[in-house]
């Protein structure tokens, strides 16, 4: 089995303005704005759903559990068809019109990144529950009973103390956004795993193409560590070493 | 509801989904059982006293961990046919897009499950290792004896959820046409102009798999304890 290796055919010309490294670029933005958008869906939903999981209200907190409990356990992939062939039905006359009069590769980005951030969401509440759950009650007793409301008290002392604490696992539920921004593809996004297959189609050399965007991949992957890494060092209470 | 309408469900559409959900359990099964063992290695190695094995180890884990699953799939179909083929001179009947999907799988999962492995043989306090060393028990007795089974008990609930999510992971066969559940489903939907029923179908069975999963895993998870 011998194959021609030819790392020049990026720099080839894909089509007249562009080359295919240009495609990759463009994936690889389309991939980053899309993980972006979704993640801040998924984090403040997720936030908000991950307090109403712990307040003292059966109603309040069983709602959340039972958004959880739907949206972990349908697949992604599964979730993504549904956002773009079931939901529009549900939406008014005039907005569904408009959202179907964009270019096709819009509309599938829309709703994919709304599908994505939701997803993402149930996992952030759970880690948020979790979060909350690791401080000790008598932190949210003290708090109550210095005469802080119970709004004022996840405000200024619980909130603050666990997104401390849950930054690790938040990190990972970054770095699995833009790992799961890719089944997005399947519903017609131009983003970085489309870019593959169609470099792959067009170039004939899959496996330069596939070990670019593995690269691409890995470049993202690399670029959340270090920004949160620098973040979890931004946020360190003084005194505290690391550990909260 | 929604305006969706279910009278063009017949007898041939569900032996289609049932052979599609027997090969996605087909696929969740083999990568369990390969990814378990590979897993469990590779944790060793990882754990292990030789920093070069170690080094190689997590390498693997985390090379694995940071690239999306469709990738890898797409990429083994890539390799696996033209493996297959210098390796066999009949291709023909293997079904090369199953092949791919099981070696991408149980290569992928494990490096989830090395690092649940790795957790669990942490877990299992150097006092039991010291112990058995005592009473002269060879360092392979400790370990297949002693360790790794605590390890595999204290861990079960952790595994078994990887199990759900990797059942449910599965569907991303889809990038390479491969028929397991979904992509029947799917495949179904587009030939019958049904994409919105069959989609609400998928998503219900789905979630009624996986809920009814978890609630079993949780149960265990508190006898256990």
């Amino acid at each position: 089995m011998t194959y021609q290796w030819n790392w020049y055919i990026f720099l080839q010309p894909a089509s007249a303005k562009d080359s295919y490294l240009d495609w990759l670029i463009s994936g690889m933005l389309t991939t980053l704005q899309m993980g972006c958008l979704a993640w801040v869906i998924a984090f403040s939903l997720g936030s908000l759903l991950g307090v109403m999981r712990t307040i003292p209200n059966r109603a309040v907190s069983s709602l959340a559990k039972l958004y959880v409990e739907i949206f972990r356990n349908i697949p992604l992939i599964v979730q993504l068809f549904m956002w773009y062939y079931l939901a529009p039905k549900l939406l008014p006359q005039e907005f569904r019109s408009w959202l179907f009069a964009l270019p096709p590769a819009s509309t599938s980005f829309y709703t994919a990144t709304i599908g994505l951030g939701l997803f993402t969401a149930a996992r952030v509440c759970e880690q948020v529950r979790a979060g909350i759950d690791v401080i000790s009650s008598g932190l949210k007793n003290a708090s109550l009973s210095l005469g802080l409301s119970l709004r004022q008290s996840y405000q200024y002392i619980l909130l603050p103390i666990t997104y401390r604490t849950i930054l690790p696992p938040m990190t990972s539920e970054m770095l699995s956004i833009f790992k799961n921004s890719s089944i997005a593809s399947t519903i017609g996004v131009i983003d970085l795993f489309t870019r593959a297959r169609q470099l792959n189609e067009y170039t004939a050399h899959g496996y330069e193409s596939f070990i670019a965007v593995i690269f691409c991949y890995l470049i993202i992957n690399t670029g959340v560590m270090l920004l949160m890494s620098r973040v979890e060092s931004m946020l360190r209470l003084p005194g505290t070493g690391g550990r909260v | 509801m929604l305006g969706l309408e279910f009278e063009f469900l017949d007898v041939a559409i569900l032996r289609t989904l049932m052979h599609g959900m027997w090969i996605s359990l087909e696929v969740a099964g083999v990568a369990l059982g390969v990814g378990l063992i590979l897993g469990t290695v590779l944790a060793l190695l990882r754990l292990s006293s030789f920093r070069s094995l170690s080094f190689l180890s997590a390498l693997y884990v985390n090379f694995f961990r940071s690239i999306p699953l469709a990738m890898v799939l797409l990429c083994f179909y890539l390799v696996v046919p033209q493996v297959l083929s210098t390796l066999f001179s009949n291709t023909q009947q293997i079904d090369t897009r199953l092949m791919s999907a099981l070696v991408g799988f149980a290569l992928f999962e494990s490096a989830y499950y090395a690092e649940i492995m790795r957790a669990g043989i942490q877990s299992v306090s150097a006092g039991q290792v010291h112990a058995a060393r005592a009473l002269g028990l060879s360092q392979f007795h400790v370990l297949q004896d002693i360790v790794l089974p605590q390890a595999f008990r204290n861990m079960l609930p952790l595994l078994l959820t990887q199990l759900i999510v990797l059942f449910q992971d599965t569907s991303l066969v889809y990038v390479i046409s491969l028929s397991d559940f979904f992509t029947s489903a799917e495949g179904v939907g587009e030939r019958d102009g049904r994409i919105e029923e069959m989609m609400f179908i998928a998503g219900l069975i789905y979630l009624i798999i996986c809920f009814a999963a978890s609630k079993l895993v949780d149960r265990l998870a508190a006898k256990s304890l």
